[in-house]
């Protein structure tokens, strides 16, 4: 089987699986990076959601030699050691998590939004968030706390 | 939150009385020491046999459902474990579910207040399946209910060691001493934390100070608005769920299910599958064809080139249609004729709905010869254990079950098939095994709301209500998760007909004043696997209820707050519908084809009202505002009972609009979140504010599942009211 070399978190690994390999499994089953969720296997939910470089990606649907040689964040890559990202502690602030399950992949997605809109508006959270399920409902939490985030950074950037 | 509990110690050490001053009954207290070097305590209430039949309460003194598990749990209410460490820790262990609802800093702010620790000195710590609490069962919203008690006494009982303890160290009298941030304090400014007089306090067999719990002025931290406990584990990816945990060598396990429900294997043929890449072992169990590799992928991967002849199920042939008519056959009459008065006739259909918690179904196992050991997140963690003894041979006692946090569950970890499946593996591969549900198998093979038809007539006279008739014909919830057992020990009457009406009548009232108000239940096992699921029947009885309630006003002409409001029975529910009504600016001139409607609710010794304001004049229906008012009688965590409410309310947008389960020809359509259309960010309300009423009675009340009705009635009542329609089956965007 081929190796591949990976950087997950800023760490290399070398992993030694097929190429098609989704790297979801590479990630919780080979690396023990137990962050991203599986919610549904096909892309729909994005429990999993997770950075390929600077982009939010679904590692369920993507194969491990597409993340070859590419930074890969988790959501356990996401912190500057204790300092949280701006995004998690809004999290905090608003006590957004019920059961916590799909978090990763809401914060994961929400860290790209404003990477990309600085100010995002409701209708932009609506369509940048539009493929995070949450069961327990915590949307309007997630609303704020993407708001809350989003003028953080605007203040400190 | 999943920590792995070291076996409680065997031995009990000592026993000791302590009679609160006053006490006229004879109920004593009886604290247990355990027998380690640190405080450990596990309290009890003992009570010889007068006293037991006094302190049960008559089973026509069981008002609702919750009323029933705590019954059922009296005997066991005290087999609690608190352990005060030397690093200055109070651990407390919560022999309930965390599932997303809030229960654990729930009771990390009841056991905090209560012995004076502080809230980050705090652990609460999912307990493992006691045998000693054999009706435990986080459900029906009774967590805090069932809770408030016994954790307050078992801390208060601490409490009275440690004083007791420095009262020693320090040789001053102990009523002296005061007790704050998980510290003792003497007059004289000396200090001792908690973890330091552990010890010694392990040696207190007699307290000098009473064992009483706190009055409500004493408290300090219930009802103070706290963020998650676990909040910080969630946001960095560290809180662990079922299949996060690090049990070394635990295969990944998927298993091929039939296209069927129920369907069953004739041969199968697994050459391909077990030469593909990380194979480990294929294995036949009841429910299909496990396939074990070295990950989840290759599992997967494996199963894919299973070649499998399924037989077909055992609902071949039908489909929503057959069961949808065959409720309207077996449906009860309405009795009231509504001739020389007024009448009011509507039915409501709802569907088979999904729990489809986020965490798909999953387990791990470690079958040996002699014992094993499971992990599971289950609502009902004695009965998980008996079925995973039952399945792999062994006894009650040679098997150990670490209850995971849950990712999500809404009534579906009731019950456990993947822990007994996950089981039937490791002993057949004699590895440990962390098996997992797809989200198709989730969809397909899992358990749901059971579809159901409702007749209802309300008739009137000069504008005044004579009577209010509702006729429900369900498919049957399955309840066989210990919850006969359970009732049985709680000596409820049955209602005739089972569990089933035994759990209607205890769930759903009607709430207002009218002269005739009868609910009657038919139900029907049409095969299709269920389970009780958020609110049970309330979730779709007291529904019709509320939307009747508005066609009801709408025919008198009367406005509908004000038509509840003069009817209702209870002054909690008329307030938290003014609640609703003034913060929402009722009544207020709204744009046609958007409207307000409102709606109450009632149950768990809780009211709760919502008003929501809705938009119908874009492609589908959005909810564009949430009021939500609750008096759950002592406010425990504010923050937890508004995120509680708000997601309610997801709930029923998703299943009154949109998200429904169709059973086609045997088989569930649906196959994962791509068409059971679960509200999304852009289905929900921008705003929603929840108004939490300040404390009204002695005892919290469940809020759980409480926002379920209202929440579901309040927007199908203001969309009737926007598009000028009768909604009669649900989803309505379906």
């Amino acid at each position: 089987m081929p190796i591949q070399v990976l950087n997950v978190n800023g760490s290399v690994v070398n992993v030694d699986v097929p190429d098609d390999m989704a790297m979801l499994w590479v990630l919780r089953d080979l690396l023990a990076v137990n962050g991203p969720k599986y919610g549904c296997g096909v892309g729909v939910c994005g429990a999993c959601t997770s950075h390929l470089d600077a982009a939010a990606f679904r590692p369920c649907i993507t194969p491990v030699s597409v993340c070859a040689n590419v930074p890969v964040t988790t959501i356990e890559g996401l912190a500057d050691g204790d300092v949280l990202h701006p995004v998690q502690q809004a999290w905090i602030d608003e006590d957004v998590a019920q059961c916590g399950y799909c978090q990763p992949g809401q914060i994961m997605t929400a860290v790209a939004l404003i990477a990309a809109n600085p100010d995002p508006s409701d209708a932009d959270i609506d369509a940048a968030m539009s493929e995070n399920v949450c069961r327990c409902g915590t949307y309007v939490r997630i609303r704020a706390a993407i708001k809350r985030a989003a003028a953080q950074i605007r203040t400190n950037p | 939150m999943t920590d792995q509990l070291a076996p409680a110690p065997p031995l009990v050490e000592s026993v000791q009385h302590d009679a609160p001053p006053g006490d006229t009954t004879r109920r004593r207290f009886i604290g247990y020491l355990l027998a380690t070097p640190m405080l450990a305590v596990a309290v009890r209430l003992e009570l010889d046999d007068a006293d037991r039949a006094a302190a049960l309460p008559e089973p026509s003194d069981l008002i609702d459902l919750g009323d029933l598990i705590i019954a059922a749990e009296a005997a066991y209410q005290y087999n609690l474990r608190l352990d005060v460490t030397a690093d200055n820790r109070v651990r407390f262990e919560l022999p309930r579910l965390e599932k997303g609802q809030g229960v654990a800093t729930a009771l990390t702010l009841i056991v905090a207040d209560e012995i004076d620790a502080r809230l980050a000195d705090t652990d609460v710590v999912l307990s493992d399946a006691r045998l000693d609490r054999p009706f435990t069962i986080t459900g029906s919203s009774n967590n805090v209910r069932a809770m408030w008690g016994p954790a307050r006494v078992v801390a208060a009982a601490a409490r009275a060691r440690l004083v007791t303890a420095a009262s020693r160290r320090w040789n001053v009298p102990a009523h002296t001493l005061v007790t704050r941030d998980t510290m003792v304090v003497a007059p004289d400014g000396r200090s001792a934390t908690y973890g330091e007089l552990s010890a010694e306090a392990a040696a207190v067999l007699i307290p000098a100070v009473p064992s009483t719990t706190k009055p409500a002025s004493q408290r300090r931290l219930i009802g103070t608005p706290t963020g998650r406990v676990d909040a910080r584990d969630i946001v960095t990816g560290k809180a662990q769920y079922a299949l996060d945990v690090d049990v070394p060598g635990a295969v990944p396990t998927v298993v091929a299910r039939p296209p069927d429900i129920k369907g069953t294997v004739i041969t199968y043929d697994d050459t391909v599958a077990r030469a593909m890449s990380g194979v480990v072992a294929v294995t036949r169990i009841p429910s299909g064809i496990a396939v074990s590799a070295r990950t989840y992928d290759e599992a997967l991967k494996a199963r894919d080139a299973l070649q499998i002849h399924w037989a077909r199920g055992p609902l071949a042939g039908v489909s929503d249609a057959t069961i949808r008519q065959r409720l309207k056959q077996i449906n009860l009459p309405l009795t009231v004729p509504g001739i020389l008065v007024g009448k009011v006739d509507a039915t409501f259909e709802f569907p088979y709905v999904a729990h489809a918690p986020l965490e798909v179904q999953s387990a791990v196992a470690d079958v040996r010869a002699d014992r094993a050991e499971v992990w599971i997140a289950s609502q009902t963690p004695v009965f998980a254990l008996q079925e995973v003894a039952a399945a792999v041979g062994l006894p009650q006692h040679a098997v150990t079950l670490h209850v995971t946090r849950a990712g999500g569950s809404f009534g579906r970890r009731l019950f456990c098939e993947p822990a007994v499946e996950a089981a039937l593996v490791s002993k057949a591969i004699g590895r440990p095994v962390k098996l997992m549900w797809t989200r198709v198998d989730d969809m397909r093979h899992g358990r749901f709301r059971p579809m159901s038809q409702h007749s209802l007539r309300a008739t009137f006279l000069l504008g005044n209500v004579l009577s209010f008739e509702h006729r429900v014909a369900a498919a049957e919830t399955d309840f066989r998760h210990g919850f006969g057992e359970m009732l049985t020990a709680a000596g409820a009457e049955l209602y005739n007909g089972g569990y089933g009406q035994t759990a209607f009548h205890t769930t759903t009232k009607v709430p207002y004043d009218f002269p005739i108000a009868d609910q009657l239940l038919v139900e029907q096992d049409f095969g299709v696997p269920t389970g009780s699921w958020r609110a049970i029947y309330s979730g779709f009885t007291a529904t019709a209820n509320e939307i009747m309630v508005d066609e009801l006003a709408r025919r008198l002409g009367k406005d509908p707050v004000l038509f509840r409001r003069q009817r209702l029975e209870t002054a909690r529910t008329r307030a938290v519908l003014d609640r609703v009504a003034t913060a929402g600016s009722w009544g207020r001139s709204m744009t046609p084809g958007t409207a307000q409607g409102v709606a109450i609710h009632e149950e768990y010794r809780s009211s709760v009202a919502y008003l929501v304001e809705i938009d119908t004049r874009g492609v589908e229906p959005r909810a564009t505002k949430v009021v939500v008012a609750v008096d759950v009688g002592v406010p425990i965590n504010p923050k937890g009972l508004e995120a509680q409410l708000q997601g309610a309310f997801i709930d029923a947008w998703s299943t009154m609009f949109r998200a429904q389960a169709h059973i086609d020809d045997g088989r569930v359509r649906e196959s994962s979140f791509s068409d059971f259309r679960w509200a999304r960010m852009q289905h929900s309300p921008p705003v929603m504010e929840v108004h939490v009423l300040p404390p009204t009675t002695d005892e919290p009340g469940g809020a759980g599942e409480l926002g379920i009705p209202a929440a579901s009635a309040a927007a199908v009542n203001a969309y009737a009211r926007a598009t000028g329609t009768s909604p009669r089956r649900f989803p309505i965007g379906q």
